[in-house]
């Protein structure tokens, strides 16, 4: 059996008693002896931190703030695009455009007002994230980039807090509880990241949209047990699940005595995870991971109204040959030059001839600063044979 | 030996679409080329350029992480499964 967390609450004070609304609300989970009233009084107490509203985050956040969590901390920057409704069930049809913590805020409200909301409308970094998780009892790890993922497992360690793994890639996912007192850690299965671009996001391979529903209903499921000290947690196993093929198994997970995490513990600090993350690759590395937009769905979206600005990175007499309706021309050599002159709030669809040199601009824009930007999948050439066979090929 | 290796989405498409791929070896290392002689696209994603595993792609030979029990000199036995886990980010 895991031994149960002391949470914050518990630690300075009596745990929380039970409102009458609350008796009938829970009486499901009152009637299990492993719950009952003093496991809810503990699951009210508590204090879980989800970074990450996104596919993971969603049915976490929902499953925990319907359980009875008494504090759910969400970090999240992000918009909510359609393309997050695919799978992120926190999110609706009518909240694409909002922050994704306003529409989190309203449909947990509504699944549990008890539970009390703290938001983190921040991107995770290593300035804040000890400061942000110091407060909570356990940390939910629903983010979306290896970067984020380092940097919340050091900080886990750091402070001591355990840290619910999930993560998917098209059917498949993983999930563990690392950072507990004598566990292992992220660092422990996977010491270094891959380089940029080798294993693509989700955005670029896809994932089915029912994955991050089983993956993140586990994390809720691990972190409730670790609140009442029931059962037996993925501590020191990595569940490995096959949606495809229905298989769901797990493997031994060691703690690395070498690892310096929460092995050696030779890292005492937070590092700067963009450059741990980089560092792995080659100059060249990365731009398979550069998003990309399909030449039809530029066109649709384009056609629908949305202010996509386009802007061309070819040379003046390619663009004499043929060009796009309604793009600028800003050669590639002189697009570090021209950075002003583009919206950093509207989104940016880049093309060239084939993809190559727009990966590059993309790449280049993103270390700008520009969030939302795509090189356009098969450039002009593609545009020509899927949207507009009067641009001329070349 | 013959031993059954398990690779993640990730990977099976390297291996024209097959998650589970039989192998034969004396060791890990042996069912690993063996894996990549087949299927050579596999190789660069499986091991670096010294042939040995990344610190990103995790084999459990059965359940136990080949790391702590020998590397690609372990022993395999017949009827051993190889799980090659990947590093992925999504969430």
């Amino acid at each position: 059996m895991s031994p149960a967390l002391a949470t914050q609450s518990a630690r300075s004070t009596v745990a929380p008693t039970l409102e009458r609304e609350e008796l009938l609300r829970y009486g499901r989970h009152l009637l299990l002896p492993e719950v009952a009233i003093n496991g809810q009084r503990k699951l009210k107490a508590s204090r879980v931190l989800i970074i990450g509203a996104g596919g993971l985050g969603s049915p976490a956040a929902l499953y925990l703030a319907a359980a009875g969590v008494g504090t759910l901390g969400l970090v999240d920057f992000d918009i909510v695009e359609v393309t997050n409704l695919q799978r992120q069930l926190l999110h609706g049809t009518r909240d694409v455009g909002r922050p994704k913590l306003d529409s989190a805020r309203d449909r947990i409200h509504d699944a549990n007002p008890n539970v009390k909301l703290e938001l983190h409308p921040t991107r995770l970094t290593s300035a804040n994230a000890l400061t942000i998780i110091r407060d909570y009892d356990i940390v939910i790890d629903g983010t979306d980039n290896f970067a984020t993922r380092y940097l919340v497992n050091d900080a886990c360690v750091l402070l001591g807090k355990p840290n619910v793994y999930g993560s998917i890639f098209r059917f498949d996912g993983q999930a563990s509880v690392f950072a507990t007192q004598d566990g292992p850690c992220y660092r422990c299965i996977y010491p270094e990241p891959p380089p940029p671009g080798l294993v693509p996001s989700c955005a670029e391979g896809g994932v089915l949209g029912v994955l991050p529903g089983l993956v993140g209903t586990l994390q809720a499921t691990e972190a409730i047990k670790l609140i009442l000290g029931i059962g037996t947690t993925l501590t020191g196993r990595l569940l490995l699940v096959n949606a495809l093929d229905a298989q769901f198994r797990s493997v031994k997970v060691r703690r690395d005595p070498a690892c310096p995490a929460c092995g050696t513990r030779e890292l005492r600090e937070l590092a700067d995870y963009e450059q741990f993350c980089s560092d792995v690759g080659g100059a060249s590395a990365g731009l398979d991971a550069i998003p990309q937009i399909e030449p039809r769905e530029l066109a649709i979206r384009r056609a629908s109204g949305e202010a996509i600005q386009l802007i061309d990175v070819r040379e003046p007499h390619e663009w004499e040959i043929g060009r796009i309706d309604g793009a600028r021309l800003i050669p590639l050599h002189r697009l570090g030059g021209s950075l002003a002159d583009i919206d950093r709030e509207a989104p940016v669809a880049v093309y060239c001839k084939g993809g190559t040199r727009s990966a590059l601009a993309v790449r280049d824009l993103q270390n700008a600063g520009f969030r939302r930007v795509w090189s356009v999948s098969g450039g002009i050439l593609r545009w020509a044979r899927e949207v507009d066979a009067s641009v001329p090929e070349y | 030996m013959s031993l059954t290796v398990s690779l993640p989405s990730i990977l099976a498409r390297l291996a024209d679409g097959q998650r589970a791929l039989d192998a034969s070896g004396t060791t890990v290392g042996d069912a690993v080329a063996d894996v990549t002689r087949r299927y050579p696209s596999l190789a660069p994603r499986l091991v670096d350029e010294r042939g040995e595993p990344y610190p990103f792609v995790t084999y459990y030979l059965n359940d136990e992480d080949i790391r702590f029990t020998g590397g690609f000199g372990a022993a395999v036995r017949d009827g051993d499964e190889l799980t090659i886990v990947s590093a992925v980010a999504g969430g």
